[in-house]
């Protein structure tokens, strides 16, 4: 009788394909046998492109060429930070992308190439950000994070990061479905809305932006992936926000939640797409040189200096009320509407290092002369245990 | 019946106090075991505590050990039963021959008593209710009043309580005056109603020397302080808790800038053991030294993240004061149950790190050294306490730290070297130790960055499913699993007297239960080399260890022999060589314990030859 054969068998690799250096300028992993698991774009650029302050370009804001589904709407909200992140100047590699798992979360790949990225674990973004933020209080934070990732397996991280105030931009880009795994619900979805497969969601949804404003986030926005001239300056406040940012972006799933029966697929957002306002972002001291009709805008000074221009669509809506901002979005809701815009702003607010009250030198950086006590603090500490 | 002579000894007994827990006990019987090591005696206290806040029984034993054995030694000479609830069963655990101390102002039935022990009745409650008035000091007194007891009893020198009560309350003057009033009356009470001193006595020697009394959780917490670790993220939970906040302790008195009042350091506490996982991997990701400490159930909760720091390559520090497991467990007794989860935690394949101190010293040692460790291996070090080298005062030596000594932060690669046009890969192995260099983010505005990610991909970071490049990485981490083993702290040996064929591993905790259990196994004539592990992977010296003898023992504080399984498992060890010996009922080894279960084990290897039997 044939029986197994004991002893370990190693795995033998040929030791070639491993790595692309080792064929030097090979980028772009498909020879064959190669599996194809990323595209880099091709490093040419145009020469006449525009630059913005710092002297660089929209390519450099980019990354690898998204590999999600053409018409998705995550390339939409990549498209909008990388538009923001131009506009703001912002240099590229002095931004930490940190997502989880999913769809959205694969998007830090796409764009800022040369910022660090960290695809971390479902549902976990919030606490490696706050980590991360912790470690080096002088990058910029960018959270992107999906409805799986956030309201349900991580539905606690999300809810702790924003009661910590920790200076961030997190970015839902919620589908209200897994599309990874296939098309199952995620707990974004509402109630009576119907899979691609005809099943109809029991379950109550949850709306980030109503927990985010009832946690204490300090800067809560929605909009639309479709819109991103609503979008680009959301992102590029929430950036110069100090404090815990929060932008729930309904970006429709092309492959399993675009149907008829689904409340979000780009169809039924346009139609129910309530925007109360609209943002111009100013950064720096010129003054506003849009004309504005008299009464219609409303100018916000954040901390940092920078301004926001905000054009009342809904002449009602006052985005410094935090209470008046739930209501409001509970009774739309009830409407079957989806408000939409920035729905509340503290210029004054906090974040976790002025609560922890951390030097203002990065922790990072400090070395043994600034941490440790040394050898006569500890010949005191060991007297006074005797 | 006959009749049973009371113990006599000097300077070498137990003393077990049953209390009712949130009475105010701890610090009076605190008070009564530094006072003994004013004496220059030492003291090996442990707290025997529920899960619970008020209400419940709790103990805490004071082993008086001239010859300084620090682990549990079992029994009791002398009970203090403070505590009616448990009375039965603490009057029972009294070794025959020993001594009862109880609260004699209500009159108790004779059937409650033994004959062959010795009943101290002090009437505690009235002595206190004819002294005070307020109820909280009645019961706070009321500790101090049976401290003072038993100074006449045990003929301890009063001027050294008073002393350390001095300390206690420096600058508080009415505090301080009335706990030596309260001590006062105990001490005359008992030297003008009861014979004094008992069999038991502490008489003055010079046996503490130099010799600190510190908490191994205390000490953990200290050496993060010296290792530079600046983000703790934490979860409560028994019997890690005193970590966290010992190291806030530590950090407020020393690690404000003296200029600014502001805080080199950010301590989270999380909202569950992932987010605080999660915030140690961030933090070091992003270049600070980072730790969590936690127990059992916080361990299981983490081990995604922790197969993301093994795979990923991320440094963390874990601190994982073992408690008796599985489920809850028994969430206030020790076990050193843990061994296999850390070793192997997460899905796929992983190995990791583990420190296993053996005292507070080196809790110090290790926990300062982990962030090294960390750093330098991008990986996660697990510091394996226990809840008792974790939660009781431990007498050991001085902790120590070189000046000159500067931290290794690893393979990390600068804007300078990536402008000199060093070939950045975050996964490639450039030095042959299978240790990649990293970059931290933000960096350089054009080299350097990567996208870090739990799924697989090639040296240089790039997203991968190719069957040849997941292998060439995982290689990769087996060769740097190897190069920790001549970084990580070695074992120690220790050789028999005489040569033997005989050896015996142990580590952690166990340690002095089995220094002590060597001397009872010599005078029973059996001869043991024996090797403390204290790391693994583990050293080769720990192979040749086990080649050296014809067997050997393998004593640990759990029920599956977890590092005997490690060490058959990762040295191919024949099972057979290695005799588990095993305590596992939440209670410390003792050396008895030890040295009964090796010396039967040796007793039953001297064979009678079978002619011999059979004639």
């Amino acid at each position: 009788m044939p029986g197994l054969v004991p002893g370990i068998h190693d795995f033998l690799f040929p030791g070639q394909d491993v790595d692309g250096r080792d064929k030097p300028g090979r980028d772009v992993a498909g020879t064959a046998g190669v599996v194809m698991t990323y595209i880099a774009k091709p490093k040419f650029h145009h020469p006449g492109l525009k630059k913005n302050e710092l002297g660089y370009t929209h390519r450099d804001y980019e990354g690898k060429i998204s590999t999600l589904c053409a018409g998705c709407g995550h390339d939409s909200i990549t498209a909008s930070i990388i538009e923001a992140c131009y506009e703001l100047s912002i240099e590229p590699h002095r931004v930490a992308k940190i997502s989880g798992i999913g769809c959205s979360s694969k998007t830090p790949d796409y764009f800022l190439g040369n910022s660090h990225g960290f695809n971390s674990v479902h549902g976990r973004m919030p606490s490696v950000l706050t980590g991360a933020n912790l470690a080096n209080r002088d990058l910029i934070y960018l959270g992107v994070s999906g409805d799986g990732d956030s309201a349900s397996i991580g539905f606690g991280q999300f809810a702790h990061s924003i009661r910590r105030a920790v200076n961030m931009t997190y970015i839902v880009e919620n589908n209200g479905v897994y599309g990874l795994t296939k098309g199952q619900f995620s707990a974004t979805a509402d109630r009576g809305s119907k899979s691609k497969k005809g099943v109809t969601n029991t379950d109550n949804a949850i709306d980030l932006v109503a927990i985010a404003l009832q946690l204490g986030a300090t800067f809560v926005a929605r909009s639309f992936s479709g819109d991103k001239t609503q979008l680009v300056p959301l992102i590029a406040a929430a950036i110069r926000h100090k404090g815990a940012s929060f932008i729930d972006v309904i970006s429709p799933c092309i492959a399993f939640n675009n149907h008829a029966g689904s409340t979000k697929s780009f169809d039924y957002v346009r139609e129910h797409n309530d925007a109360v306002n609209r943002l111009d972002v100013l950064v720096g001291r010129d003054p506003i040189s849009v004309d504005y009709a008299p009464g219609t805008v409303q100018v916000v000074e954040q901390h940092d200096g920078s301004r926001l221009a905000l054009r009342k669509l809904d002449a009602d809506y006052d985005p410094h009320d935090r209470l008046g901002a739930m209501t409001f979005l509970q009774k739309h809701a009830a409407k079957g509407q989806i408000v939409t815009g920035l729905l509340y702003v503290d210029p004054e607010a906090e974040d976790l290092h002025t609560h922890l009250d951390t030097v203002e030198t990065p922790l990072n950086t400090l070395d043994e002369q600034a941490l440790c006590p040394g050898s006569a603090v500890l010949d005191k500490i060991n007297a006074s245990l005797r | 019946m006959s009749v049973q002579s009371p113990i006599s000894s000097v300077n070498d007994f137990v003393v077990r106090f049953a209390n009712v827990n949130g009475s105010g006990s701890a610090s009076a019987n605190e008070l009564f075991a530094r006072s003994i090591l004013r004496h220059g005696v030492p003291v090996s206290p442990r707290n025997i505590f529920p899960s619970n806040i008020q209400g419940l029984p709790t103990w805490y034993e004071v082993r008086v050990t001239e010859d300084g054995h620090l682990g549990a030694r079992g029994a009791v000479d002398m009970m203090v039963a403070m505590n009616p609830q448990t009375w039965d069963k603490d009057v029972a655990s009294i070794e025959p021959g020993g001594y009862l101390f109880y609260d004699s102002t209500k009159p108790m039935p004779t059937s409650k008593f033994r004959e062959d022990i010795t009943v101290i009745g002090v009437p505690l409650t009235a002595i206190t209710n004819s002294t005070y008035t307020d109820p909280r000091q009645r019961q706070l007194f009321k500790n101090i009043i049976y401290l003072g007891a038993l100074c006449a009893l045990l003929d301890l020198d009063p001027k050294l309580v008073e002393q350390l009560i001095g300390e206690q309350y420096k600058g508080k003057e009415k505090l301080l005056s009335s706990n030596v009033h309260a001590l006062h009356l105990g001490r005359d009470w008992a030297l003008q109603n009861l014979k004094c001193p008992i069999g038991l006595r502490v008489k003055k020697s010079d046996k503490v020397g130099d010799r600190i009394f510190i908490e191994g959780n205390s000490a953990a917490a200290l050496g993060a302080v010296y290792g530079g670790a600046t983000v703790c993220a934490w979860y409560p939970i028994t019997p890690s808790s005193s970590v966290a906040e010992a190291f806030t302790s530590h950090c407020k008195k020393y690690r404000h800038d003296p200029e600014t009042g502001k805080a080199k350091y950010a301590i989270v506490q999380g909202e569950d053991e992932l987010a605080s996982i999660g915030i140690v991997i961030g933090a070091s990701w992003n270049g600070a030294r980072a730790f969590t400490a936690t127990s059992g159930p916080g361990i299981s909760l983490m081990t995604e993240f922790i197969g993301l720091s093994y795979f990923a390559e991320i440094p963390a520090v874990i601190m994982n004061i073992q408690r008796a497991g599985p489920s809850t467990g028994m969430p206030t007794r020790t076990q050193q149950c843990d061994v296999i989860a850390c070793a192997y935690a997460s899905h796929g394949d992983t190995k990791h790190v583990l420190l296993f101190p053996e005292d507070p010293a080196e809790a110090f040692e290790f926990a300062a050294a982990a962030f090294d460790l960390a750093e330098r291996l991008q990986t996660t070090i697990f510091l394996m306490l226990d809840l008792d080298i974790g939660m009781n005062h431990r007498l050991c030596r001085p902790l120590k730290w070189d000046d000159a000594k500067q931290y290794d932060r690893g393979k990390v690669m600068t804007a300078e070297m990536l402008e000199e046009g060093r070939d950045f890969g975050r996964y490639l192995d450039v030095d042959g130790d299978g240790i990649p260099y990293r970059t931290y983010p933000g960096t350089h505005p054009t080299k350097g960055s990567y996208f870090t990610r739990g799924t697989s991909r090639d040296r240089y970071a790039r997203y991968s499913e190719e069957g040849a490049v997941y292998a060439d990485n995982m290689q990769r981490l087996v060769r740097k699993f190897e190069t920790a083993q001549d970084m990580v702290p070695r074992p120690l040996q220790a050789n028999a007297a005489k040569p033997t064929k005989y050896g015996v591993l142990y580590f952690g905790s166990t340690s002095p239960a089995m220094d002590e259990a060597i001397g009872i196994l010599e005078a029973r004539g059996h001869q043991l080399d024996r090797m403390r592990i204290r790391a693994f992977p583990f050293h080769s010296s720990v192979a040749s260890f086990i080649a050296d003898h014809d067997f050997v023992y393998v004593v640990e504080q759990n029920r599956d022999a977890q590092l005997r399984q490690l060490i058959v498992n990762e040295n191919g060890i024949d099972p057979v060589r290695l005799v588990p010996i095993l305590h596992y009922d939440g209670t410390p080894i003792t050396a008895r314990f030890i040295a009964n279960a090796i010396g039967d084990h040796q007793d039953h290897l001297k064979v009678t030859p079978l002619r011999k039997a059979v004639t």
